[in-house]
């Protein structure tokens, strides 16, 4: 079986580390060999965080740059940064709101322009699909389900060999009962998003 | 239940490398645990000491690892199974017990796991520990993958038995925090109760009583190196004459390596797991059938160095090469690409690597650094003593804890650091060198951890500094463990005592001692201001629950502050004291309601009284 390597990045407290655990479970009811690994360390404290996911054949739990299949940013400038694990071919998926890091907020930087960093993406990658996660997140009833809307475009790309079903699955076995049904509203918004590649 | 106490029925699990690590400690019948947490090791301990609650299993956060170690240490020699965690620069903190500890030897079985950090995600410095292992005589096992981890701990208890020694586990953080899929074992029952037997001419290693230590120590190496030379855990794989010994991480590195260059049946891999002592008459064999090698291990170059020697021994001349300018680093972690490279480069196979995408017309995107969170007690103290100092010409020693942020602009209060405890330490001889006033700062774990013998040091000595006790009642950098300082009632948990910081300082004759609240600005600058003014060891207690940990616990405060219209611009609020709740829009400063934790120290140092609490 081939390997397919996903990458996401988020900012500390979005959540990612939820979507990829549902993702680890989802691959797991599918019976797809699974890996991570994530480097969480400073997540708390408004760090970066990245987890490389590889699915099918192979050992390794690291992503080298230029490397990755699927490319999801939970953060539009952290998108960009991370565009160095891309090549030509791979499917980008990004939310387009912008939580700017506070070196801007004390003038030590400028938050990239959200429609020059679309075409920056688009020009280098394969494909992206482009969403505003958290108009969406809020439209299924929860700011803090920004994390599954991006896991239900990342499902619509058809790039991770794992079903959809799974995923809700998942969903509904890793996620506190009370915010199921949030969560999988959020999870069919985006995926239904990324059909048309916007919000 | 705790998922990780699951019978051997249970479905197979997703899950976090430290995690396995804990699950096998538990099936091995691990009877003692004890730590001082670390990253990447953190999580091990975090779910050993859940599983502790419901279970035989006895754990402890210990002050720091030396204790650790030894309160596992006398466990072992009681007969029971026993386990201590900690980061790499933590085995530091407890290699002096760790160097006798392998002339005494032990009875349970008993596994020391070393969580080193190559690239130093979450350290000071990316130290090989494997060396430890050779320093003191012991056996290093290494795991590969998260799977491999949980059954090679259960391994390590029975080879602690079988040689009397304890042994290393030494992880790197691609192990700690990777995740895989893990199949549940059979949980061994837990020995709780063991007995010590006296023999003092085992267990007191006065110099005649080392002597012969020494030499049954050595015999236990032997039979070590031994029991590696057939252990299951080093094994060739693949049938070629181009060799590569590999080991941890960097063996999947490699097999996925092989395949993606097209060389499985030109290539010979060794991978080593028990690398310690390592299997002398596998590799010498394993040399004799390669016309060149390869050895591909993060890190310093542990075994190329060995595997040089048997060559030399064995007469072999073929090539062998690992760390080189063209091939591969001692710095830093491997990653797939860069092993194939060196692969490709070294056996001269043709390969196109991945085309990275042109990136020259990118903007420049705005760092985005780990940041003390909003409403953090640490940015209070930080700007109090800097008000307090104002005019002073200072040296700030910090330490290691969330506060060590505070090197970052806006606050800049970090100037110099060692390790735990070094702010004490370092202090005192800034305080002889230079002029400056020194103003050391140290947090409550670390400072139960090693501060105690540097604040003892400095008064005896009389030095003339200040120091600042950021005493957030957690360890709030690892994730919020205990520390002896910890109201454990607040958790739930009965049984503990408890240790004030404030009676150790005034216990060991601090001539100086006052207690600030580091929310309540204005006070606490006038009391730092006479901390300062004191000749000889002034300390301030800066006494505030973390943020973070108050959240968890549901004691924040709830309210939030914004900004009014009575802001005339001065930026006094984001410039100096830099609260990520701050940002600016349409060049007025507001704040984000969803990120303020209602500290009110903005408030306090608004020249115009424009921020007010939000009402809702
Ligand atoms: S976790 Fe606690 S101590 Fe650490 S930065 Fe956040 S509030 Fe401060
Ligand atoms: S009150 Fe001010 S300093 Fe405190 S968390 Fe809110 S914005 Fe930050």
């Amino acid at each position: 079986m081939n390997t397919t390597r996903l990458i996401i990045v988020a900012v500390g407290g979005q959540g990612n580390l939820l979507a990829s655990s549902i993702l680890g479970e989802a691959a797991l009811l599918s019976n797809i060999p699974v890996r991570m690994s994530e480097i969480h360390g400073m997540a708390q404290r408004g760090g970066v965080v990245e987890s490389a996911m590889l699915f099918g054949d192979g050992a390794s739990t690291v992503i080298s740059d230029g490397e990755a299949d699927v490319l999801v940013g939970f953060e539009p400038s952290e998108t960009l940064r991370a565009l160095k694990k891309c090549n030509k071919d791979t499917v980008v998926v990004t939310n387009l709101a912008p939580l700017p890091p506070f070196t801007v907020a004390i003038g030590k930087g400028v938050y990239p322009d959200l429609a020059k960093l679309q075409e920056l993406i688009r020009a280098k990658t394969g494909k992206l699909i482009a969403v505003d996660a958290m108009e969406l997140a809020k439209q299924a009833g929860s700011t803090l389900a920004v994390n599954m809307v991006l896991l239900g475009a990342t499902m619509q790309t058809g790039k991770i060999p794992v079903s959809p079903e799974n995923v809700k699955e998942a969903i509904r076995t890793k996620v506190k009962q009370a915010f199921v049904e949030i969560n999988l509203k959020a999870f069919e918004l985006g995926f239904a998003a990324a059909r048309t590649g916007r919000s | 239940m705790h998922k990780l106490l699951a019978g051997q029925s249970a479905r197979r699990m997703f899950l976090l490398g430290n995690e396995a690590i804990a699950r096998g400690a538990v099936e091995a019948g691990l009877a003692v645990g004890a730590t001082y947490p670390g990253t990447p090791s953190s999580e091990i301990s975090n779910a050993l000491f859940e599983m502790s609650r419901e279970s035989d299993l006895y754990f402890e956060y210990s002050a720091n690892e030396k204790v650790a170690l030894e309160v596992a240490a006398a466990a072992a020699c009681s007969g029971l199974r026993s386990m201590a965690i900690m980061k790499h620069v933590g085995l530091n903190v407890a290699a002096d017990p760790l160097l006798t500890l392998a002339y005494l030897g032990v009875k349970g079985g008993m596994v020391v796991v070393t969580a080193d950090d190559p690239l130093m995600f979450s350290s000071q410095n990316e130290q090989d520990n494997r060396y430890y292992g050779k320093l003191a005589g012991i056996p290093v096992l290494e795991p590969s993958s998260v799977e491999e981890a949980k059954e090679m701990v259960r391994y390590a208890f029975d080879l602690s038995e079988k040689v009397g020694e304890p042994v290393l586990f030494r992880t790197t953080t691609r192990i700690n925090h990777s995740t895989g899929v893990v199949t549940p074992g059979e949980l061994l029952p837990v020995k709780t109760t063991g007995d010590f037997e006296k023999d003092p001419f085992r267990w007191v290693p006065i110099p005649a009583v080392a002597r012969n230590l020494h030499v049954k120590l050595l015999k236990n190496l032997e039979e070590a190196k031994r029991l590696s030379e057939t252990c299951g855990y080093n094994f060739t794989v693949g049938g070629g004459t181009w060799g590569i010994i590999c080991n941890g991480v960097s063996y999947n590195y490699v097999s996925d390596g092989i395949k993606d260059l097209g060389i499985e049946d030109r290539v010979r891999i060794l991978r080593i797991g028990f690398s310690h002592p390592l299997p002398e008459k596998l590799i010498k064999t394993f040399l004799a059938g390669c016309e060149k090698v390869l050895v591909v291990e993060e890190g310093e170059p542990y075994m190329e160095e060995a595997v040089k020697a048997f060559a030399q021994e064995e007469g072999l001349t073929i090539p062998i090469k690992g760390k080189a300018p063209d091939l591969l680093s001692r710095l830093y972690e491997f990653d797939p690409a860069m092993v194939r490279k060196a692969m490709a480069a070294y056996f001269g196979v043709s390969y196109t690597p991945a085309v990275l995408p042109d990136l020259s017309d990118i903007p420049e995107i705005p760092q985005r650094p780990p940041n003390l969170c909003a409403g953090c007690s640490h940015r209070a103290s930080f700007y109090i003593v800097k008000k307090a100092a104002e005019g002073m010409q200072t040296i700030y020693p910090s330490d290691i804890g969330c506060y060590t942020l505070g090197i970052l602009p806006p606050l800049e209060m970090a100037d110099y650091l060692l390790c735990m405890g070094s702010s004490l330490g370092a202090g005192c001889g800034f305080s002889k060198s230079t002029d400056k006033k020194v103003i050391s700062f140290i947090g409550d774990s670390t400072f139960f951890h090693s501060g105690i013998p540097g604040l003892i040091n400095a008064i005896f000595n009389n030095h003339n500094m200040t120091l600042v006790i950021l005493d957030n009642g957690t360890t709030a950098m690892t994730g919020h463990q205990p520390n002896p300082g910890v109201d454990m009632s607040t958790l739930n948990l009965s049984g503990y005592g408890r240790v004030s910081i404030e009676e150790v300082v005034r216990g060991v004759g601090a001539p100086f001692v006052t207690v600030i609240q580091p929310l309540k600005v204005k006070k606490s600058i006038e009391a730092v201001r006479e901390a300062l003014a004191f000749k000889g060891v002034s300390v301030v207690i800066s006494r505030q629950i973390c943020t973070l940990y108050a959240k968890a616990l549901k004691l924040d405060s709830k309210r939030t502050f914004r900004i009014s219209d009575r802001c005339k611009g001065h930026r006094n609020c984001i410039d100096e004291l830099g609260c990520p709740a701050f940002f600016s829009k349409d060049g007025k400063v507001q704040i984000d309601a969803g990120l303020c934790a209602g500290c009110a120290v903005c408030a306090q140092i608004c020249p115009e009284n424009a921020i007010i609490p939000a009402k809702d």
